[in-house]
């Protein structure tokens, strides 16, 4: 088209110049309107706009605040009744709407992206080295926060179990069945998942006390056990789709609470959780960031929010949500569902969480020196 | 002159040739074995989502999109690309139209410096505005003290999108723009034609087919786009999760006939732009093809 227009006009019109000489409107040559495949992809792409408008809106009305609480994989539907059920006590009490925000992923990652400038007015994080690595690395945390709520902060425990497939075929019954060949054992990857740090120690700890404290044994059993382990996902969640929908490996090491969840939700595939006879007592912890709340002034509704957590309607979420709840009453109404085991704490055994972590996770550690892929 | 013989005369010889070589049974396999590429590859896998995403019904299919987080992600999904893709339809052009219409010392470099979002893993593109902007960033510290939120808000998912579907539209049009050539806007500037008017009178219906071609694969990247987003967005439900992150959340939460819903309207976005690229391919082509014949008349003239 234009190019006959012009081509026209430098023969007809020689000596005049083209300005001024019957220009149609500009958007008309450019598009030809009147086709419709064209005017819907000018529809869609107006579109656009109006459908992004109501994000710009405010939010934030008076009488209404947010919290963002920002977790690790399997607490996802613990947080949601939780959220509902805070906000239901905090309107009771105070009058004010509040609306709690979630972001889920793995420990690792998600104390990360609070370093990098996620603004969390709380975490609930898998285990208490995520949290000292927020007060550590970016003072976001005061550092005795492991000391302001009870139970050194953590309002529930859970511990590591094993997920086997229906009549459990490989006869799994405690961690050296693990080592055998031709099991293949799902974990996920103890650089980035809180849970898998659990399942690491657990299986370290349940050497040390097999074999009297011996090191070297216990990293023998270790490194036996990774040599089974075909993929390492990410997070907890990464490895139960793996062992669960995509039917990979003959047993999963888990949170208890994700085992328990996945017998529910995957019933019919068929899944049976086998308890060693040993195992580790985990403890997630819960902490106000303190800079956080300061700047968005959310500091008594998020403290309110964590408190929440220890009380009687908080604990029985928890063990509905099967987490093992600190709260005796609540304890004892779920104790069916949790059988009694002979648990270890990460201080007893390994000293605390930050030698736990220099020694075996950091750069250099002995995962590192264990775990070699592509073996 | 040339051109029309090289369209009217070789095309359909080399069609007419190719099928009289090949037996019979050749050709046949052939076909059979593209078929059942695509069927296995393509078309089984789409029909799965479709399937899964309507398994419960229509009813809860409905639902899982008007859940107010899965609205949220595709109001995000849709403003971040009402945003980027115009601006690189600017950005686009404008570097198209400099490399293309001019030489100018370090172009090589600028060819190069547009390809980097292609070579690089969108992994990699959201880290590094993580670097730049996180709390111990360059610009991190500095933002945070103007209450400027980047990274973990809206405006760190636009600018990740932004650069990995920077270089749709300037690869799309250089090629183009340079086949075209100069002479027309010689012509136009000789005739007494302003820079702005040779622009949208000369340059701009020239590359028009060409131009909406980059816009589309440029929109469906940018809805698309999932590495680059993940790192930047923090993963807040209701406020920063574009369609992308929404379908992992979902999947994750073992909610999988929501999970599929939404993917299932990733996926019909999907096939509007190919459908709306197909027409716009033989558009292109045809007025290449039509632009060729006016050349060939005006050169026996």
């Amino acid at each position: 088209m234009s190019r006959r227009f012009l081509n026209v006009r430098i023969i007809t019109h020689k000596l005049a110049g083209p300005r001024g000489s019957g220009a149609s409107p500009m958007l008309e040559r450019l598009l030809p309107l009147s086709d419709p495949v064209v005017t819907s992809a000018l529809i869609l792409l107006l579109a656009f706009p109006a459908g992004g408008q109501p994000e710009a809106a405010p939010r934030v009305q008076p009488q209404e605040v947010t919290l963002l609480n920002v977790s690790y994989d399997p607490t996802r539907e613990f947080y949601v009744e939780i959220n509902a059920a805070f906000a239901r006590h905090w309107k009771q009490r105070t009058g004010q709407t509040v609306s709690v925000r979630q972001s889920h992923g793995g420990s690792g990652k998600q104390a990360r992206s609070v370093i990098d400038g996620l603004e969390a007015d709380v975490v609930t994080l898998a285990l208490a080295y995520d949290i000292d690595a927020i007060a550590e690395q970016s003072g976001l945390i005061a550092r005795d926060w492991q000391n302001r709520l009870p139970h050194h902060s953590a309002p529930y425990t859970s511990t590591i179990v094993f997920l086997v497939r229906r009549g459990n075929p490989k006869g799994i019954k405690d961690w050296e069945d693990l080592l055998r060949p031709g099991v293949s054992v799902i974990t996920p990857n103890p650089k980035t998942s809180g849970g898998a740090r659990w399942n690491y120690l657990a299986a370290w700890g349940y050497a040390l006390r097999r074999y009297g404290g011996d090191e070297n044994r216990a990293e023998e059993l270790v490194r036996a056990l990774f040599r089974n382990v075909p993929v390492l996902d990410s997070g907890a969640r990464g490895s139960m789709t793996t062992f669960a929908q995509r039917e990979v490996g003959d047993v999963l090491l888990s949170w208890e609470n994700e085992a328990l969840l996945a017998v529910r939700e995957f019933g019919k595939a068929g899944l049976e959780i086998v308890l060693p006879s040993v195992s580790i007592l985990a403890e997630p912890p819960v902490a106000v960031v303190d800079k956080v709340v300061a700047a968005h002034g959310t500091r008594s509704v998020a403290e309110a929010y964590l408190e929440f957590l220890y009380s009687p309607e908080g604990q029985d979420l928890a063990g509905k949500h099967f987490y093992r709840p600190r709260d005796e009453a609540a304890a004892r109404r779920y104790q069916d569902q949790f059988p009694q085991l002979t648990l270890f704490t990460v201080d007893e055994m390994f000293g605390g969480w930050a030698e736990a972590q220099r020694k075996h996770f950091d750069d250099g550690g002995v995962f590192d020196r264990i775990y070699q892929p592509g073996r | 002159m040339s051109a029309i013989g090289a369209i009217s005369g070789v095309q359909p010889g080399v069609a007419g040739s190719a099928a009289l070589t090949e037996p019979r049974w050749v050709r046949a396999s052939a076909i059979a074995v593209m078929l059942l590429f695509i069927g296995c590859f393509l078309v089984v896998p789409l029909a799965a989502v479709f399937v899964q995403a309507l398994e419960r019904g229509l009813g809860a299919y409905a639902a899982a999109l008007v859940e107010p987080d899965a609205l949220a992600a595709i109001r995000l999904t849709l403003l971040t690309a009402a945003i980027t893709v115009p601006l690189n339809l600017v950005f686009g052009v404008a570097a198209a139209w400099g490399i293309a219409k001019f030489d100018f010392p370090g172009k090589s470099v600028l060819i190069t410096l547009i390809d980097l979002p292609f070579a690089v893993s969108p992994v990699i593109s959201g880290l590094l505005y993580v670097l730049l902007f996180g709390l111990h960033g360059w610009l991190g510290p500095w933002a945070a003290e103007h209450g400027i939120r980047i990274i973990f808000a809206v405006p760190g998912i636009v600018l990740a999108t932004l650069f990995v579907t920077f270089p749709f539209v300037a690869r799309e049009l250089i090629p183009l723009m340079e086949a075209q050539g100069t002479d027309e806007e010689q012509a136009a500037l000789a005739l007494g034609a302003g820079g702005w008017q040779t622009f949208f009178r000369v340059t701009l219906p020239n590359i028009k087919w060409g131009l909406l071609y980059g816009v589309i694969l440029c929109d469906a990247r940018a809805m698309g786009e999932f590495g680059a987003v993940s790192v930047v967005s923090g993963h807040i439900r209701g406020q920063t999760n574009t369609m992308p992150l929404h379908v992992e959340i979902l999947y994750n939460e073992y909610n999988f006939g929501a999970a599929f819903a939404v993917a299932s309207l990733l996926a019909m976005l999907a096939l509007v732009t190919l459908g709306l690229k197909a027409v716009v391919e033989v558009r292109s082509r045809r007025q290449l093809a039509e632009a060729l014949r006016q050349r060939g008349r005006e050169g026996e003239a």
